[in-house]
């Protein structure tokens, strides 16, 4: 099986998002794999190492991107490439998921592309499902587990995680499916997969070469970025002098403050 | 001059990093309580190919360079000291005085499946009455035809009851012209007969990890297993240490950091008079100290493995190291305990761990008196570096990585 992975490098999680000018800042944060990227690796690697095959790694940003790649190389991944071009410098989902369709197809022949569910820094969700629409293939996303997969018959057979329980859903091959974190434990990188991505010379791949041209232009800009207000808590004390005293005092307080 | 770390080390620091923090540091507290080490610790490191991190690949091991092994340190003991311990003795003392010393033969019978971690291997150097006086060691290898036979007891063994393998120094010749010339060292199999080992219980710290004696009654070891020739094991024991101490400084670097980090997330939440004690000037000061000296010690530690890294001696610069980074991590564990106040004197919270556990390095591979001495004759030029008959080899990248067909590495 062909399988393609699409990765992005992100802020580490702990950074604080600020507003600079109008544009969205992380400020000079450590950026690392999106995390949720690695459980898309890890589905991919397992895919592979199950029905055979390849797996690249695609991902679309600045030449330091590459350090997320190397960490996929590092995974297990057999190839990375980075699409990278100065218009895809402000690139909304849009932008993006045009140029990994066009990645894609450039790629040719693929049976799967693997997303995370959703990158740390943006936090949208929709790039997969908008590759998949570009695509013209089924979009799988939320996907919990992979029931069944067959390369021969060109189906696949996946549980999504739905607020209201599992879904079962079938659809034919070549698919785009988005993961969730309850899919698998990702693997770390392994001596010899750290060897070979400190070697790797990742292909960069420009809007010219991947034939979008032109360009799209991003549909969405982020004027303003608020942190939530902030939660004044505080601790109380329940009096009494048996616990059966102490539980009565707490279920009044809770009743009082209309919890109960 | 280059600062930064290439892609190979920073994700090898990860790699590790997601190791310990994800393996081993949810459970370490139960363990340290238990004085038992955890037993998925050595399997793990062995499947993860950690304990071979810095050998040759057709030796068995990852291929990585020594500054790999310092990031690989500073990370195991940022989770608990008794991780790096492992590095220190199967790595440091045993392993790389293998591949600094032994021949083909002995690399292919002892190195290999100790950078495959399929066997665990230690040092044994110190006695009940022998530690820092290495030349003072009372345990005997007397000639037998081909063998040797050996008697005494070691003490204060790191994974002597883990252990497959130890690298041991014995006394060849009761009277020699000078103490240290009548030593030599062996790789000596603890499954032997006659080996008997155990663990010591009530340390004050590294108690999730495993500290012993091995007793030794006429145990039968062949010359084939004899590490250099007769007589050189003073030198082979010292050049053990050079390898040995230089994890000894990068994990204390990495204990500073757990010092530093523990103390910086308590300090912004706890509030006293009225804002976080981060705000208090006094517990700034603490915080700044450990900062500054977590970037000295791996400055340090990092300046040692590039010296290796060239093939060059460093015995005063990981001596250095060594020192500063231990005591800098027992002044950081002290401070850490002064800022969590009450909760840093429980084991609720890691930093009285940190403490204990901090004691140790203090002593062990040298005490920090020894290596002011050390230094001492470095800077009056009373001591210098006298070349080996084997010095360890330079790393270089592409011999280390060849696969597994290509010719062994042969020390100088």
């Amino acid at each position: 099986m062909k399988v393609i992975v699409c990765v992005k490098q992100t802020p580490d999680t702990a950074a604080t998002l600020t507003v600079v000018g109008g544009k969205a800042s992380w400020g000079d944060a450590p950026l690392v794999l999106n995390p949720w990227d690695e459980y898309a690796i890890e589905q991919a690697l397992r895919t592979k190492e199950a029905h055979g095959g390849s797996v690249t790694a695609l991902s679309l940003g600045a030449e330091a991107a590459k350090e997320s790649l190397k960490q996929a190389l590092a995974m297990g991944c057999d190839e990375a490439v980075l699409l990278s071009d100065p218009a895809f410098e402000r690139a909304d989902s849009l932008v993006a998921s045009a140029a990994l369709a066009a990645a894609i197809k450039r790629i040719d022949a693929s049976d799967l592309v693997f997303f995370g569910k959703a990158a740390v820094d943006t936090d949208t969700g929709v790039t997969g499902p908008q590759v998949a629409r570009r695509l013209g293939w089924p979009s799988l996303n939320l996907v919990a587990a992979i029931s069944e997969l067959d390369p021969a018959a060109k189906t696949i057979t996946v549980e999504r995680l739905l607020e209201e329980g599992r879904q079962i859903v079938r659809s034919p091959l070549p698919a785009v499916v988005s993961v969730v974190k309850e899919i698998n434990e990702p693997r770390y990188p392994s001596f010899m997969g750290i060897r070979k991505a400190s070697k790797a010379e990742i292909p960069v791949w420009t809007a010219t070469e991947i034939g979008l041209q032109p360009v799209p232009e991003p549909a969405l800009s982020w004027p303003e970025v608020t942190a939530p207000a902030r939660t004044e808590q505080s601790c109380e004390f329940m009096s009494g002098e048996t616990a059966q005293q102490q539980a009565a005092a707490l279920v009044d307080r809770l009743i009082e403050e209309k919890l109960i | 001059m280059d600062f930064s770390l290439g892609p190979e080390h920073e994700l090898v620091q990860k790699m590790v990093r997601e190791f310990a923090q994800k393996e081993i540091a949810p459970s370490i507290q139960e363990w340290d309580r238990k004085q038992e080490m955890a037993p998925q610790v050595l399997p793990r490191m062995g499947e993860l190919g950690i304990l071979g991190i810095c050998f040759p690949v057709n030796l068995g091991g990852q291929g990585m360079d020594f500054i790999s092994l310092g990031l690989a340190c500073e990370e195991l003991e940022a989770v608990d000291t008794t991780l790096r311990v492992v590095m220190s003795v199967h790595v440091g003392l045993c392993g790389l005085s293998l591949l600094q010393w032994g021949t083909e033969a002995q690399q292919a019978e002892f190195l290999v499946p100790l950078a495959r971690g399929e066997k665990i291997g230690c040092g044994a150097f110190s006695e009940s009455g022998a530690g820092s006086d290495v030349a003072n060691l009372q345990t005997t290898a007397k000639q037998d035809g081909s063998d040797y036979i050996l008697n005494g007891e070691k003490m204060w063994i790191s994974l002597a009851s883990k252990a497959d393998f130890a690298l041991l120094t014995a006394r060849t010749d009761p009277n020699p012209k000078r103490r240290s010339q009548g030593l030599s060292s062996f790789i000596v199999d603890l499954h032997s007969k006659g080996v008997t080992t155990g663990d010591l219980k009530g340390k004050l710290g590294v108690r999730a990890g495993s500290t012993g004696w091995i007793s030794m009654q006429d145990v039968r070891v062949p010359a084939a297993s004899r590490l250099g020739e007769h007589g050189e094991g003073f030198k082979i024991t010292m050049s053990a240490f050079d390898s040995g101490r230089y994890t000894v400084a990068a994990g204390a670097a990495g204990l500073i950091r757990a010092c530093l980090e523990a103390s910086v997330a308590y300090a912004n939440g706890r509030k006293t008079f009225g804002q976080p004690i981060a705000e208090h000037q006094l517990v700034q000061a603490k915080i700044a100290r450990m900062a500054s000296d977590y970037e000295i010690a791996k400055l340090l530690f990092l300046k040692a493995g590039w010296l290796k890294n060239q093939g060059v001696r460093n015995t005063v610069e990981t001596s250095r190291a060594k020192q500063f980074a231990t005591d800098a991590s027992f002044h950081a564990a002290s401070e850490a305990i002064a800022v969590h106040g009450s909760y840093g004197y429980s084991d609720e919270f890691p930093v009285e761990r940190y403490l204990r556990n901090a004691r140790g390095a203090m002593i062990y591979e040298g005490t920090n008196e020894i290596h002011s001495l050390i230094q001492a004759g470095y800077a009056l030029g009373n001591r210098t570096d006298k070349a080996l008959r084997r010095e360890m080899p330079a790393y270089e990248s592409t011999r280390w990585q060849a696969e597994l067909d290509s010719p062994p590495i042969v020390s100088r």
